[in-house]
């Protein structure tokens, strides 16, 4: 045992152990590198890719749906890979929060020791300025000390920070520093950017966003139960966050280029609504454009998009009992806005079965052997091509429902001839059902599906971005140099003075250094000069 | 003349400039042809003038070495240097002038469609190619500029070429998303920055070339006809410089603002946000490169074509391949 131990190679050339807390600062290190940064950078890009390939259930639920539907089995790993969410999921955020770590723990650092470099004072002068890359010597009749005492005037006059004059013995040079603004922009630039994204970050804990279809001349109160959906952050509380408004939709139009090739295009959609912006408060009317939601103490109604209801009333046998009536949203199925909707009527037992009519609506309706369909979105020829059904539509057996969908399976559809029931109504119209009853297509009115929503934060988060660009300019403009202006006597009696910089920027070009340089010297030349016709005189 | 027809007649405008890009670039082809004549010719009688010498050294034969060429050269090379200089001439006032033809074309377009032009992937390509343009015009001057327009003038050409066929859309309004002035300033930002990562990519591309080249000691080709890499380097740096910050203020923080004021939300990782802030991280990451020891020249190169590439891709690849809330392009 011992002889083994003995031929072991000595202990002190075994590279040594690394302690956790060795192991944590070598980790921290890496960390915080460049190197890691970029990577980080890099990692931070590609995974934000999956996210505007595969549909995202923020984004657009619905084709997630479809996605699902149509890939059951991809859609389980995309599940397990939180592919649907990319932007909250667990491993983009790792990669963004070890990004966001690596840039504090790069900038903190580097605060403090550009803190001590602004208090500090310039270098003083090196031995051989002459060796510098921009370098220029003149020779003058001014004394050493009148040429210092000008080339400071000339530095400062020129912005630079000066060493404290005869600081440690040299007294026979200037030395002057420019360009901390690169720093501290750049310092500035990666601060603000913690602050954006925190600001997004919390922001988004108070948020909401909630969309709600009005049909023109209906209302709605701002409330959770009145909304078709409704996206909060966590810390958002329905009961104190909503503004106690509700508002009614007066009007809604639709406008489209009606000639020329772009036929068809939205041009101009503008609701009119009146705003009660607290129970027992008085209307006010505001119009609401596309570009131009309404503003309601911070929180923003949009449009979002639009469509036709069109309005049916529904007769018993005696043509006189009404059954239901007025406008039903339908949801538009291309860009001429063919529509698609049902009309769902609940009907007392005394006066028979439930109806349900399955409709789309056309606002300009055109018919060849394809069909019928919408040629134009605006409403110039609209036309009902529907069918209806009878039995029990299940509205009372507590399970919720598509208002857009029939629930057919205690349902028939009426026939007539053999053959399903079909009609189509123009506006006025009134069809007969096989069961006696009655449906008249009244006309129609628009929507429009407005989106009531909170950005909290968004004002920080902006002050941020702005501040970050500010940071990033001064960050990539100004360069920082060091200039230097020696002044001896030289062999001959005249004054040599040195002219000489330093770039501390990365791959800045020497010419503009140079010709600084150059500009310091002319500068000083043409002091003297003046300084020379002063005392002539 | 309706406005209607001045926004139709652009399109002819454009065609022209297209053209007169193509004669531009065969111009410079025809340039950079006779030049590495006269190198190789250079180089050519240089090696005969060394063997020549060797002969006379070696004193062992009597007869003079001198080929035809050794003979020949040096006439030719007094007569091929200026008319490379008329050719190079000749190219930079086509370019000056193609220029000209397109910036008139992107007028008539903005005049004829009483907005600014740069609404639908035809209009934006056009503006894009225009900012391209002006900025190789202005680096023409410099000694490295010169070889740079060559590229340029060939991209441009492309992109206009592309535009006037492929992505063209009629004249017409826009549709009310895009009825603001943020159209004019976010998308006008979008368009400045498009143009300047152009021109950069260009330069990147030429200078891995020309890396490369010094790096295998080459004196003759493509790549040792390029002006020095640190030059070129320096010369991207500095217009993804100015490129950067209108990137992040004009699509990202602008484009912000619009988004919070027409759909209600600041940032929504649509197809389009998502690309734009891609683009971002790669041009962020090509700074860093260039601030990161080992990873100058080429190899930042390479990352600046990358960026490049994310700016293509939010261009082309989102308009055409996803159905995002940006869908403007018109095709």
């Amino acid at each position: 045992m011992t002889t083994r131990m003995d031929t072991r190679p000595p202990v002190d050339d075994r590279p040594p152990p690394l302690h956790g807390l060795e192991l944590a600062r070598w980790a921290w290190r890496q960390l915080t590198s460049m190197r890691v940064a970029l990577i980080l950078l890099f990692l931070l890009a590609v995974a934000a890719i999956p996210g505007s390939v595969i549909p995202q259930s923020d984004v657009n639920p619905l084709n997630v749906r479809d996605f699902r539907a149509r890939n059951p089995t991809l859609s389980e790993w995309y599940d397990r890979l939180g592919l649907f969410d990319v932007y909250s999921a667990p491993w983009f955020a790792a990669i963004y929060l070890a990004l966001l770590v690596s840039l504090v723990g790069c900038i903190l650092p580097r605060c403090w020791q550009h803190w001590k470099a602004v208090r500090a004072q310039p270098p003083k002068a090196p031995r051989r300025l002459s060796r510098l890359p921009a370098y220029r010597r003149i020779e003058v009749d001014a004394a050493p000390a009148e040429v210092l005492a000008v080339a400071r005037a000339e530095l400062r006059s020129r912005r630079f920070r000066l060493r404290r004059p005869g600081a440690d013995g040299d007294d026979d040079a200037v030395a002057a520093e420019i360009g901390h603004l690169r720093e501290t922009g750049n310092l500035l630039f990666h601060l603000s950017v913690v602050v954006v994204l925190l600001a997004v970050a919390l922001g988004g804990l108070f948020s909401y966003r909630a969309t709600v279809l009005v049909p023109e001349g209906s209302g709605f109160s701002n409330q959770v139960i009145q909304f078709d959906s409704l996206s909060a952050g966590a810390l958002f509380d329905p009961a104190d966050d909503l503004p106690p408004f509700s508002m009614d939709v007066e009007s809604f139009t639709m406008e489209f280029v009606d000639a020329g090739n772009q036929i068809g295009q939205p041009s101009h959609y503008e609701a009119t609504v009146s705003l009660v912006r607290e129970p027992g408060a008085e209307p006010e009317t505001h119009t609401i454009r596309v570009n131009e939601p309404l503003d309601i103490d911070g929180t923003s109604v949009h449009i979002i998009n639009p469509g036709y209801a069109p309005a049916f009333t529904v007769r018993a046998a005696d043509r006189e009992t009404i059954l239901a009536e007025g406008p039903v949203p339908f949801l538009p199925d291309d860009s001429s806005f063919t529509s698609t909707g049902v009309v769902k009527v609940e009907v007392p037992p005394e006066l028979g079965d439930d109806i349900g009519i399955q409709a789309n609506f056309l606002p300009t309706a055109y018919l060849d052997e394809n069909g019928p369909r919408s040629v134009f979105p605006g409403a110039r020829n609209p036309e009902v091509y529907l069918t209806a059904w009878h039995g029990d539509l299940g509205l009372d057996d507590g399970r919720p429902q598509s208002v857009y969908r029939l629930d057919t399976d205690d349902m028939e559809q009426y026939s007539a001839d053999g053959e399903p029931f079909r009609s189509r109504l123009a506006v006025g119209d009134t069809v007969e059902l096989p069961d006696g009853r009655f449906i008249t297509f009244d006309g129609y009115v628009t929507w429009v599906n407005l989106q009531i929503g909170r950005n909290s934060g968004r004002e920080l988060a902006l002050v941020g971005a702005v501040l970050a660009v500010v940071g990033l300019m001064g960050s990539l403009y100004v360069r920082r140099r060091r200039a230097w202006v020696r002044a001896s006597v030289g062999p001959e009696g005249r004054t040599v003075v040195e002219v000489a910089g330093l770039h501390r920027t990365e791959g800045a070009a020497g010419d503009r250094l140079a010709d600084e340089i150059g500009a310091i010297t002319d500068g000083l030349l043409l002091r003297l000069g003046g300084a020379k016709e002063k005392r002539e005189d | 003349m309706d406005l209607d027809a001045v926004a139709e007649w652009s399109r002819y405008v454009v065609v022209v400039a297209v053209l007169v890009y193509l004669a531009a670039w065969l111009a410079f082809c025809a340039e950079g042809g006779l030049r590495s004549r006269i190198r190789r010719s250079g180089e050519a009688a240089a090696t005969d003038r060394s063997a020549e010498l060797v002969g006379v050294g070696g004193s062992s034969t009597t007869a003079p070495v001198s080929g035809p060429g050794g003979v020949d050269a040096p006439d030719t090379d007094a007569e091929l240097g200026p008319r490379a200089d008329r050719l190079g001439r000749d190219g930079r006032v086509l370019f000056g002038l193609a220029t000209l033809v397109l910036a008139v074309g992107v007028v008539m377009r903005g005049v004829g469609t009483g907005r600014t032009p740069w609404a639908n992937m035809y209009e934006f390509s056009i503006t894009g190619a225009l900012v391209a343009s002006i900025v190789f015009l202005v680096l023409a001057r410099t000694v490295v500029g010169k070889v740079v327009a060559v590229w340029a003038v060939l991209l441009i050409f492309v992109t206009v070429g592309l535009a006037a066929t492929f992505l063209y859309v009629p004249p017409g309004p826009l549709q009310p998303a895009l009825q603001s002035y943020w159209l004019v300033i976010h998308v006008g930002c979008a368009v400045l920055a498009f143009g300047l990562f152009t021109v950069s990519a260009v330069v990147s591309a030429l200078q891995i070339a020309s890396e490369r080249a010094a790096d295998r000691g080459r004196t003759t080709g493509f790549g040792a006809s390029l002006p020095d890499s640190a030059a070129l380097d320096r010369l991207a740096y500095r217009l993804t410089a100015i490129a950067f910050p209108i990137w992040t203020f004009g699509p990202l923080i602008l484009g912000a603002i619009w988004a919070e004021v027409s759909w209600g939300r600041y940032w929504g990782w649509d197809p389009k946000e998502v690309w734009a802030l891609i683009t971002w991280l790669a041009y962020a990451a090509y700074l860093h490169a260039r601030a990161t020891a080992g990873w100058k020249g080429s190899k930042a190169s390479v990352v600046a074509l990358v960026g490049y590439a994310t700016v293509l891709f939010s261009y082309f690849g989102v308009n055409i391949l996803f159905n995002g809330l940006h869908s403007y392009g018109g095709l």
